[in-house]
């Protein structure tokens, strides 16, 4: 009797929660599923041209593995990921510092500028960069030759190097703005009287800063960086762009665009497969902390 | 924290990087909108015109008048109101459930959603290609929303989830002992309330969708059915019409104008409700 009572109240609840759960299991379960299946057959051309897929077992991550392609770019996708997280990091929370000691009119001058580049759609922000970094017309070239540099008709995208440190800034200036937000409302929450009986007692600008100020905005800083650690181990449009308006594809791929290179483009869709299911690995690795940190938050409520 | 501290010194150098970082946000907006005014001899001279007076609506015109533009707004504007529509809909019943109910598989459900929530398009997307050429979806609105609808619900759920928490369920408790039913009580107190909410949820599940390219360039690969990003970056990429940055900059400026709007409406509600706490103190 109870049981059946149970289950009649857990009816309404269930069907609320259905169609949003038919969604996601449609559009990523099945995928999900579909690609650990994909990632062990032979599926190239001749399968999408009808021929049925063969089951190759580990073979594709055997070759994915062993053909040099693939250690070079997860390398280059880690290192493209660290140095902008933690360059957006650094300089983010240093803003956000520096905002507490601004005068009233150029912090919300600070604030204004640093909304419009965090509202800007990512194609038309890459759209303007491309031009600012175009060889012929880009202002950049224009003023770095007015100072006195050779950079007429410089090509900056042609060189890996430089490809990277154009994508870079890029990424920072379009993901600084979301840190400062979160930390300087965090800073504004800094219950005032401790910071001031430190000083009583005191404590320097920089003792005050390590054993008061960052203790209490620990928690929000954890989440800022493993956002935006998760977000830059992903970036895709920026460098799909940045390729296709000169990069060398094969000496400046990341995961995003070397899978997209391998299954859409290529047509070696158990390839790309295995090398998508590499991605989901590394993901995983990477953000377990902060899974961890939000299941034990769910919890304690 | 206190602004008193550190003396003048401190305070004139940090005004001095704040409108350092000023010109360096806006700068890149500024040459977008000026530029996109200008005739295309002007963008192509010896020295750039840093502050051009006298523009032209020749580079809107011809945005207009090419049609692709038209047409890729079309597609656009289909898939990111579907997405909003359904999204915020299903959202919302989930939202409704897990704020109000203890079920069976609703840990679960919680677990899954955040854990969703991390896994890059990236790393399905090749698999979502598949599954939609084989239901003969690809280069469809149905197709493109399908998937976007999947990557903005966990985000929608997740925030409706906090909205409904807000509202405390004595409120339909007390409408209840007046005589409304419980669905009577739902639908006439609680979900006035929860308008704000809906209002900032769909705001940005509509700028995600808009701005989205990565799905949808591999979506929508025939050029007669690309979203707005991905015909401006086919349109920046065509090289053989010679790269006309005047229309680009224009039609970046287009694509651009409605994001900036909505994010003003909703980042004002998140930055007050971020710093709530501190005005109070």
């Amino acid at each position: 009797m109870a049981h059946t009572a149970a289950r009649r109240r857990n009816r309404l609840p269930i069907g609320l929660v259905l169609p949003a759960a038919i969604v996601l299991g449609l559009a990523l379960g099945y995928p999900l599923i579909r690609q650990v299946v994909l990632s062990l057959q032979e599926f190239g051309l001749a399968q999408q041209f009808g021929q049925p897929p063969e089951w190759t077992g580990l073979g594709n991550y055997r070759e994915l593995l062993g053909n040099g392609e693939l250690w070079p770019v997860v390398l280059r996708t880690v290192a493209f990921c660290f140095v902008n997280a933690g360059l957006t990091f650094g300089i983010g929370l240093a803003l956000a510092l520096l905002m507490t000691r601004m005068s009233r009119v150029v912090r919300v001058l600070t604030q204004c500028g640093l909304l419009l580049a965090w509202a800007m759609p990512v194609v038309a922000a890459m759209t303007v960069w491309q031009f600012l970094f175009d060889t012929e017309y880009g202002v950049v070239n224009w003023a770095l030759t007015r100072a006195g540099g050779d950079f007429q008709n410089h090509g900056w995208l042609q060189n890996p190097w430089s490809f990277y440190m154009v994508a870079t800034i890029i990424v920072v200036w379009m993901s600084v703005p979301f840190v400062v937000f979160t930390t300087y409302a965090a800073l504004t929450q800094v219950p005032e009287d401790v910071v001031e009986a430190a000083r009583i007692d005191g404590a320097g600008a920089w003792q005050r800063f390590v054993h008061v100020v960052l203790p209490s905005i620990r928690p929000v800083l954890l989440v800022v960086a493993l956002l935006q650690v998760i977000w830059d181990l992903r970036v895709f449009t920026q460098i799909y762009t940045l390729q296709k308006s000169g990069g060398v594809t094969a000496d400046t791929n990341l995961l995003g665009t070397y899978i997209h290179t391998l299954g859409i483009k290529g047509g070696d869709f158990g390839m790309a497969a295995a090398a998508a299911m590499f991605m989901l690995a590394l993901t995983v690795v990477l953000t377990a902390p902060y899974v961890v940190m939000m299941l034990r938050q769910e919890r304690d409520q | 924290m206190s602004r008193r501290h550190g003396g003048r010194g401190t305070r004139l150098g940090a005004d001095l990087i704040g409108v350092v970082v000023f010109l360096v946000c806006v700068f890149p907006v500024y040459w977008m909108v000026s530029r996109s005014f200008l005739p295309r001899n002007r963008i192509k001279g010896e020295d750039p015109e840093i502050v051009p007076t006298h523009g032209t609506l020749a580079n809107y015109r011809k945005v207009f008048d090419d049609g692709s533009f038209n047409h890729a707004l079309v597609t656009s504007l289909s898939v990111t109101l579907l997405t909003v529509a359904v999204a915020l809909l299903f959202a919302f019943l989930a939202a409704v459930a897990v704020s109000r109910f203890r079920f069976r598989g609703r840990t679960t459900f919680i677990l899954t959603l955040l854990v969703i929530q991390m896994i890059p398009a990236e790393a399905l997307f090749i698999s979502q290609y598949k599954m939609l050429d084989g239901v003969g979806l690809l280069n469809s609105v149905v197709g493109l929303t399908l998937v976007y609808v999947a990557s903005v619900l966990p985000f929608t759920v997740w925030t409706l989830r906090g909205f409904v928490d807000g509202v405390p369920h004595e409120l339909e408790e007390a409408a209840m002992m007046d005589g409304c039913s419980r669905t009577g009580a739902f639908f006439r107190v609680t979900l006035p309330l929860l308008a704000p909410g809906l209002v900032a949820t769909g705001v940005f599940g509509f700028i995600q969708a808009w701005n989205e390219f990565t799905l949808a360039v591999v979506v929508m690969t025939d050029p007669a059915k690309e979203t707005l990003p991905v015909w401006l970056v086919a349109f920046t990429d065509s090289r053989s019409r010679g790269v006309d940055w005047g229309a680009i900059m224009a039609s970046s400026t287009l694509i651009t104008l409605p994001v900036i709007i909505f994010f003003l409406i909703v980042q004002r509600r998140m930055v007050a409700g971020l710093t709530a706490g501190a005005v109070k103190g």
